[in-house]
């Protein structure tokens, strides 16, 4: 039977299993929204802003491991979408994006509404397709969804003209991809891999440092077996927190430029590294020139690009993360033997020496509410079982230092682009994916008031979100480098005319907390949790003046960290 | 690389935005119309080399790609020289043409157009070659490439 392109859309998302829709209509997508309207397969979310649309269906992605899809129109509703493409880019996620364009006999004539979509999205996206015939309009989206979600997971966008929605051809679901263009590896070498794990034995101070990739490519459980069984201490990136237990006696926090002193330290002083599923940020590396330069570097990921990038590395493997731990943990039980233990032990006395610094340790008040607090207590409330979300500043990485998170997919933050405003939007995405879980946005006066709007789409789909406000009146990370670098001269990092977030809450029908005493961020926060069916809006006031340790400042190693 | 709009930009838009220099850059369909190739000729340390070739092979548009200077390989430009030609002038150019394996492709009383095939150091040789004053215009096609031998690039 002949269907529409509009339908051929609707009907492939149906098909390829996709059960939500973030998205904003328009002129050019209307086409798309009869269809959509005339069927209840796919549910569409309608958000506020379409950089909304793309960080929930980020969001969601992050959250469930499965694609997230947005549908937004032409010209501004693709520009306004692109943040969230180049969120979702940054961090691999993986994510289709729909957009709108002029019909084909329009495209070059400035008409309105009209933006080289694929134009401007190109460097932030894994592939993008503009679908010039009706009858590739299927075998597109196929692609497309093959292409995020396979190898090194990514945003992609299609674009498709108005008049390819109304044109009509026959439509059977492609089930198949072959591209002979892309074929991404899955296994790794097996002789790097035995290699690898001989060095490994061979570690006298070795450690294990994961990003995102694990989270991502699901090797959470086999990467947790792996680092019982050697017995070495393992860091995360603020990407890969929860692919290894937070609150096992191996796991050293997090690493990088607001990283544990022990995670910092284990990782300038080890003579065997093995990297995972992470990609030597600088934000994790500090100055490169000083990183790991006792070490020998093995380095596991799914994008060869990514191998000897930042740093060279000794023993390069190129595969997805599940499939090499497979590999490794089965040659390492089939090894008699298991590392030098004698050198283990020396190793963690020394590893033990310097977590007695403490270096997560602030000053608590019974005066005023200091950040960490209120993070070290949405832990205990929420007993560590919440999806949290966060925004970008300080408020972020006081999230990754104080919350353990003990299982992946739980903390959903924009570590690569570090977009402010993502918060909301992808609790969102968070929440329609996991109805009956606890979602937490941390956020901060600043971060929140990019997205706000988004509280008008939490209540249309009755998102019972817990905004954590850290309500510093400053652009907290803003201010605390000014602090440190600029002498104290705060330019324009001061918050003034706030809303009051309690009325603003209220006015968008949902429930608004201010909270000033530290005595009562506890019983607040189980209050809070308690209403499982609204959406709270916490406006936690905190401590103007604290700042995030440790730090390492830019251009110094990860043994040269400011504590205090 | 796939023969497809937009398949240019993504090579041209990745050296741009990751600051690699592009030296010069040919593209044509191959006898696959599906396909075409492109040969791109660009400068850099071997860690530079070595990730210009990961993030090349990264783009879904490539298919496959081959670094000729791991091999021994032929290079390829050609030059399109207008220069000015009168009077006696005219057997001086009409020499060095020779010499050169050039020919001369257009005449006027005035001018020769003169096409030059061959490495590209032989086509600076040439222009080195003419007098300054009687060059009105040249145009180069930039440098295509192809393995010694019986090694080939195939899909
Ligand atoms: C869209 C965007 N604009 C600017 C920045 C730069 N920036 C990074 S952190 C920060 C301050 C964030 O303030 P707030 O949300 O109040 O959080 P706090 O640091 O106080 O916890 C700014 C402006 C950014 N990351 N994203």
């Amino acid at each position: 039977m002949e269907l529409t392109g509009a339908e051929i859309l609707v009907r492939f998302l149906k098909d390829e299993g996709v059960r939500h829709v973030f998205g904003y209509p328009g002129g050019a997508v209307l086409h798309i929204y009869d269809a959509l309207y005339k069927q209840d397969k796919v549910e569409h979310i309608l958000v506020r802003h379409e950089q909304g649309a793309t960080h929930a269906a980020d969001g969601y992605a992050r959250a469930t491991g499965k694609p997230g899809v947005a549908l937004v129109t032409s010209g501004p509703g693709a520009t306004n979408a692109v943040t969230g493409i180049a969120t979702a880019y940054m961090d691999s996620v993986p994510m289709v994006v729909i957009t709108g364009q002029v019909p084909t006999n329009l495209i070059g004539n400035d008409a309105f509404q009209e933006v080289d979509s694929v134009g401007i999205t190109r460097p932030c996206v894994k592939h993008n397709f503009l679908v010039k015939r009706v009858e590739d309009l299927a075998i597109t989206l196929k692609r497309a969804f093959y292409i995020a979600t396979t190898g090194r997971p990514g945003p992609v966008v299609v674009d498709v003209p108005k008049d390819i929605t109304a044109a009509k051809t026959d439509y059977v679901f492609p089930r198949k991809v072959e591209m002979r263009s892309y074929k991404p590896v899955t296994k790794g070498h097996i002789g790097q891999i035995k290699r690898a794990v001989k060095l490994m034995l061979s570690a006298e101070r070795p450690m294990i440092y994961t990003g995102g990739g694990v989270v991502l490519g699901g090797g959470s459980q086999l990467l947790t077996e792996m680092t019982r069984l050697l017995g070495f201490p393992i860091t995360n990136t603020l990407m890969g927190l929860g692919a290894y237990p937070g609150t096992d006696k191996q796991f050293l926090g997090m690493l990088g430029m607001h990283g544990t002193y022990e995670a910092n330290m284990a990782m300038h002083h080890c003579d065997v590294l093995i990297a995972i599923g992470a990609r030597f940020d600088d934000r994790v590396t500090g100055n490169i020139e000083k990183f790991c330069s006792k070490a020998k570097i093995i380095h596991v990921d799914i994008d060869p690009s990514s191998i000897s990038k930042n740093v060279r590395v000794d023993i390069p493997i190129v595969g997805t993360v599940e499939q090499v731990l497979r590999d490794m943990l089965r040659i390492l039980k089939e090894k008699k033997g298991g590392p030098d233990k004698a050198a283990i032990k020396a190793w963690w006395k020394q590893i033990e020496e310097w977590r007695k610094t403490d270096c997560l340790k602030y000053e608590t008040s019974p005066e005023v509410i200091k950040p960490q607090f209120v993070l070290e207590n949405l832990y205990k409330v929420t007993r560590g079982n919440a999806y949290v979300t966060s925004d970008v500043g300080q408020h972020q990485m006081w999230a990754a230092q104080f919350y353990k998170f003990s299982k992946p997919y739980r903390w959903i933050n924009s570590g690569g682009l570090g977009t402010m405003g993502f918060g909301l939007p992808a609790a969102m995405g968070v929440q329609i994916a996991h109805p009956r879980s606890t979602v937490a946005c941390v956020t901060g006066e600043g971060s929140i008031q990019m997205c706000i709007q988004e509280l008008a789409t939490c209540l249309q789909y009755g998102l019972p979100i817990k905004i954590i406000t850290l309500n510093n009146r400053f652009l907290g990370m803003v201010r605390q480098w000014q602090e440190f670098f600029y002498e104290g001269r705060y330019a324009m990092s001061y918050m003034e005319s706030l809303p009051d977030f309690v009325k603003l809450a209220e006015s968008y029908g949902h429930v608004g907390m201010r909270i000033e005493d530290p005595a009562d961020v506890a019983p607040a926060l189980k209050e809070a949790m308690a209403m499982k069916k609204r959406l709270v809006f916490m406006d936690f006031v905190t401590d103007q003046t604290e700042n995030v340790y440790p730090m390492i400042p830019a251009g110094a190693g990860l043994n040269e960290m400011i504590l205090v | 690389m796939e023969n497809e709009a937009g398949a240019l930009s993504r090579v041209a838009g990745l050296f741009s935005a990751r600051g690699y220099n592009i030296e010069s850059l040919t593209v044509a369909p191959t006898e696959d119309a599906s396909m075409s190739r492109m040969t791109l000729v660009t400068r850099g340390s071997e860690e530079i080399i070595e990730q210009i070739t990961k993030q090349l092979n990264k783009l879904i548009d490539v298919i496959k790609l081959q670094d000729l200077t791991e091999g021994t390989h032929i290079e390829r430009e050609m030059l399109l020289i207008k220069v000015r030609a009168m009077n006696s002038g005219r057997e001086e150019v009409m020499r060095l043409t020779d010499i050169f394996r050039g020919s001369i492709i257009d005449v006027t009383e005035q001018s020769f157009t003169i096409e030059i095939t061959g490495a590209s150091e032989k086509l600076d040789a040439f222009i080195e070659a003419l007098d300054k004053e009687l060059i009105i215009e040249t145009v180069r096609s930039g440098v295509t490439g192809i393995a010694r031998g019986e090694k080939s690039l195939q899909v």
